[in-house]
C-alpha cells in the first residue's frame, strides 16, 4: 500500500496506459443478493440492472448494484430510464456508494443470452467504460440449488473484429477465432465486510439441512431437462438454417469462379489469335462484366453466437444429469437400506 | 368526579399479534450502509420498503438509507432525498410500499420518537427495525417495534415502542448458501457437483447422527423420546413402498433417459466441432 502512495500521478498516469487483464470478478453478498432478488421477483420476465464498484488492478470489485425498471418501447419512457438512471446514481452517491459504473447484470432463461443485443449492449457500454463486466443470473437454475452466476466479457480480439464488422471467414482465420472465442467467463469472487459476516454467523439457522440442501435433492429435474432439449432443437434448427446459407454462398462461389475460368480461357484464346494476326491482346479483366462481381459473404456471427449457445446447452445439460445420476444412486441406496 | 371519563390507556391501532418478516438482503444493505456511514455520523438510519402479508405480517424486503443529521435534541432527515429515492424504487417494483423505518444502535434511542412520527404520516402505523451494528451486548440484535399511543382521555401523552415478535429465517439466504454469505471472501463459486456433494454429505451425517440415537436408545445407554421416535417413523414411512423390480425398473429408466440425453449432447458437440472444421475447411477454395 506505502508504494502506490509513494507513486507520483505522473508514474500513474504512465502506468495506466498498461492495463493489467481482468482477472477475477470480486462481488459482494449483498450486490448478489439484490441481483437474485430482482431477478427473480420478475422472473420469467427478463430484467437488467446496473453494476457499480471499483476497478482495482486486476480484481474488478462489484460493490453495489441498482435495478433498472422494465423497459418500454418508447421513447419517451427511454428518456426517463436515462434520468432515473442519473438520479440513483447520485443518490446513491450521497450515502457514499461506490459511484462508478463497472457492467451491468441481467436475468436469462436457461443460459439462453448469447444474442446479438448483448454484444451491441457491450460495445456500448465499452465505449464509455474501459472495463466492464456482465453479470448473468439464471434463476430457473436456482431452483435446484446451484448459484448460476457468471460474469462475462467479450474478448479482446472479437471486439476488434466487432467494431470492423468484419466476419469474413478470411478475417477470422487470420485472428484464429472460433466460437469459444467471444466471450470470456472470469471467475467470481465473493467478499463480505466483517460485520456481514459476524451477522451472517449469528442468524444462521441451527439446522444441518437448509433450503439449498432441499433444492438439491429434489428427484424430478424432468421439466428442466425437456425445456433445455427444446431449446437445443431450436438452435440446431437455426444453425442448420446457417449452414444452408454458408452452402449457399459457397456454390455461387464456386459457380463464379468456373465462370470466371471459362471467360479467361475464351479471352486468351482470342488474344493469341490477335497475337498471330499481330494486334494488341485485350485486357485479362473486365471490371463491367457481372461475373467478376464478388459474391457477398454472409456474416458468420450468428452462427457463432448459435454454435455458442448450443455449447452452452449441451453443457447445462451435462451437468443436470450428472447431478441427476448421484441422486438416482443415492435414492437407490435409500431404498435399498 | 372527572376522573370517569379521562382513563389512561394504551392504544394500538391493532393490537392483534403483528409479526414482521425481514429478507436477508434488508440486514445486508443496513450493513453496507453502515459501513459506508460518514465520518462523524454514530449512526445510519432508512426507509424499510416491502409490504403487508394477507395474514398481517409485514414482509420487509427492501430498504434504502437517508442521509441525516443529529443532535443532542433533534434530528434532521432528508426528506427529499427519502422522497426521490422512494419514487426511483417504486418504478422498479410499484408493490414495494413503506412498511417503517431502521435504524443502527441497540434498541430505541431519544431521536427515534420524532423520526417515527415522521413515518407514521408517511404510511400507518410504521414498524421500527434496529440492528445492534456495535455488537453492544455480545450479539447482534435485531429487534422490531411499533409505536402504541399513550393517551389519558383525548389527549396525546406519549409514545410507546412495543417490541414484536421478528421473523429471521431467511430463505433466501439459505438458497444461496451460507457458506458463501458468512465468510469474508470466497474464491470460487461451489458447482453443480461441488454443490451435490455438500448436500449428500450433510445428508448422510444427519442419517448416521439418527442411526448413532436408534442404536444408543435400544441398548439403553439413552432415555427414549416418545417425539423423536415418532418423527424418525414419519420420515422412514414416508419413503414409498415399491416392490424390488418396480423400484429397479423406475431407477433404470430414468438412468437411461439421462444417458440418453448426455449422449445427445456429446453427439451434438462433436457435431459442433466437426462442422468448424468442414467450414474452415471448405474456404481453402
Amino acid at each position: 500500500m506505502a508504494n502506490t502512495v509513494a507513486r507520483s500521478f505522473l508514474q500513474v498516469a504512465a502506468t495506466e496506459e498498461v492495463a493489467s487483464p481482468l482477472r477475477v470478478v470480486q462481488i459482494e453478498g449483498l450486490t448478489i443478493l439484490k441481483i437474485i432478488k430482482h431477478c427473480k421477483e420478475f422472473s420469467p420476465a427478463l430484467v437488467t440492472g446496473q453494476l457499480l464498484g471499483l476497478d482495482v488492478g486486476s480484481v474488478l470489485e462489484v460493490t453495489n448494484c441498482f435495478p433498472f425498471p422494465i423497459r418500454e418501447e418508447d421513447e419517451e419512457i427511454e428518456a426517463d430510464g436515462a434520468n432515473y438512471q442519473l438520479e440513483m446514481m447520485r443518490c446513491l452517491r450521497e450515502v457514499n456508494v461506490d459511484n462508478n459504473t463497472v457492467g451491468w447484470y441481467q436475468s436469462t432463461l436457461l443460459g439462453s443470452f448469447q444474442t446479438v443485443e448483448l454484444i451491441e449492449t457491450f460495445m456500448n457500454y465499452q465505449e464509455n467504460i474501459r472495463r466492464c463486466v456482465c453479470i448473468i443470473y439464471d434463476p430457473s437454475k436456482s431452483n435446484q440449488g446451484v448459484l448460476a452466476l457468471k460474469a462475462l466479457k467479450l474478448s479482446d480480439s472479437f471486439m476488434e473484429l466487432y467494431r470492423n464488422n468484419n466476419f469474413t471467414g478470411e478475417k477470422l482465420r487470420e485472428k484464429n477465432l472460433s466460437w469459444v472465442d467471444i466471450f470470456e467467463e472470469i471467475p467470481i469472487k465473493v467478499s463480505n465486510s466483517a460485520l456481514i459476516s459476524a451477522f451472517m454467523t449469528e442468524l444462521e439457522a441451527d439446522t444441518p439441512v437448509t433450503q439449498c440442501d432441499y433444492d438439491r435433492l429434489q428427484l424430478s429435474t424432468s421439466p428442466f431437462l425437456e425445456r433445455n432439449m427444446e431449446f437445443l432443437i431450436e438452435c440446431m434448427d437455426d444453425l442448420s438454417m446457417e449452414q444452408q446459407k454458408f452452402q449457399f454462398y459457397y456454390r455461387s462461389l464456386s459457380r463464379q469462379q468456373a465462370q470466371q475460368q471459362a471467360w479467361l480461357q475464351k479471352r486468351r484464346a482470342e488474344n493469341m489469335a490477335r497475337r498471330t494476326a499481330g494486334e494488341d491482346p485485350l485486357p485479362e479483366e473486365d471490371p463491367s462484366n457481372p461475373i467478376f462481381k464478388p459474391v457477398p459473404e454472409p456474416s458468420r456471427l450468428d452462427s457463432f453466437l448459435i454454435t455458442n449457445q448450443i455449447s452452452n446447452y449441451c453443457n447445462q445439460i451435462n451437468g443436470v444429469t450428472g447431478q441427476s445420476f448421484s441422486r438416482l444412486y443415492l435414492m437407490k441406496a435409500l431404498h435399498e437400506n | 368526579m372527572a376522573s370517569e371519563h379521562t382513563v389512561l390507556q394504551f392504544s394500538s391501532p391493532s393490537s392483534v399479534s403483528f409479526t414482521a418478516k425481514v429478507h436477508p438482503l434488508v440486514i445486508f444493505n443496513i450493513c453496507d450502509c453502515y459501513v459506508r456511514r460518514p465520518d462523524q455520523a454514530e449512526r445510519v438510519i432508512g426507509t424499510l420498503l416491502g409490504s403487508i402479508l394477507p395474514d398481517g405480517t409485514v414482509d420487509i424486503r427492501n430498504s434504502y438509507a437517508v442521509p441525516h443529521s443529529e443532535s443532542s435534541d433533534q434530528v434532521a432527515l432528508d426528506i427529499d432525498y427519502h422522497h426521490n429515492m422512494l419514487i426511483s424504487h417504486q418504478k422498479v417494483n410499484p408493490k414495494e410500499v413503506i412498511v417503517g423505518w431502521y435504524s443502527t444502535g441497540l434498541g430505541v434511542t431519544a431521536g427515534s420518537a420524532l423520526i417515527h412520527e415522521f413515518y407514521s404520516r408517511e404510511v400507518p402505523n410504521p414498524v421500527h427495525l434496529t440492528v445492534d451494528t456495535g455488537f453492544n451486548n455480545g450479539e447482534g440484535t435485531i429487534k422490531a417495534y411499533v409505536s402504541v399511543n399513550l393517551s389519558l382521555g383525548d389527549r396525546q401523552l406519549a409514545a410507546q415502542f412495543q417490541e414484536i415478535p421478528l421473523d429471521l429465517r431467511m430463505v433466501e439466504a439459505e438458497q444461496v448458501g451460507f457458506d458463501i454469505l458468512k465468510t469474508t471472501m470466497v474464491d470460487k463459486l461451489p458447482t453443480d457437483l461441488e454443490g451435490m456433494e455438500a448436500s449428500m454429505e450433510r445428508l448422510l451425517a444427519l442419517i448416521d447422527e439418527v442411526y448413532k440415537y436408534v442404536d444408543n436408545v435400544v441398548e439403553g445407554r439413552v432415555a427414549p423420546d416418545n417425539n423423536i421416535g415418532r418423527f424418525i417413523s414419519d420420515t422412514v414411512a414416508s419413503i414409498p413402498k415399491l416392490s424390488p423390480t418396480a423400484f429397479d425398473k423406475l431407477v433404470n429408466d430414468s438412468l437411461q433417459d439421462h444417458l440418453l440425453l448426455l449422449y445427445l449432447s456429446s453427439i451434438t458437440r462433436t457435431q459442433l466441432s466437426l462442422a468448424e472444421k468442414l467450414n474452415t475447411a471448405a474456404q481453402v477454395l
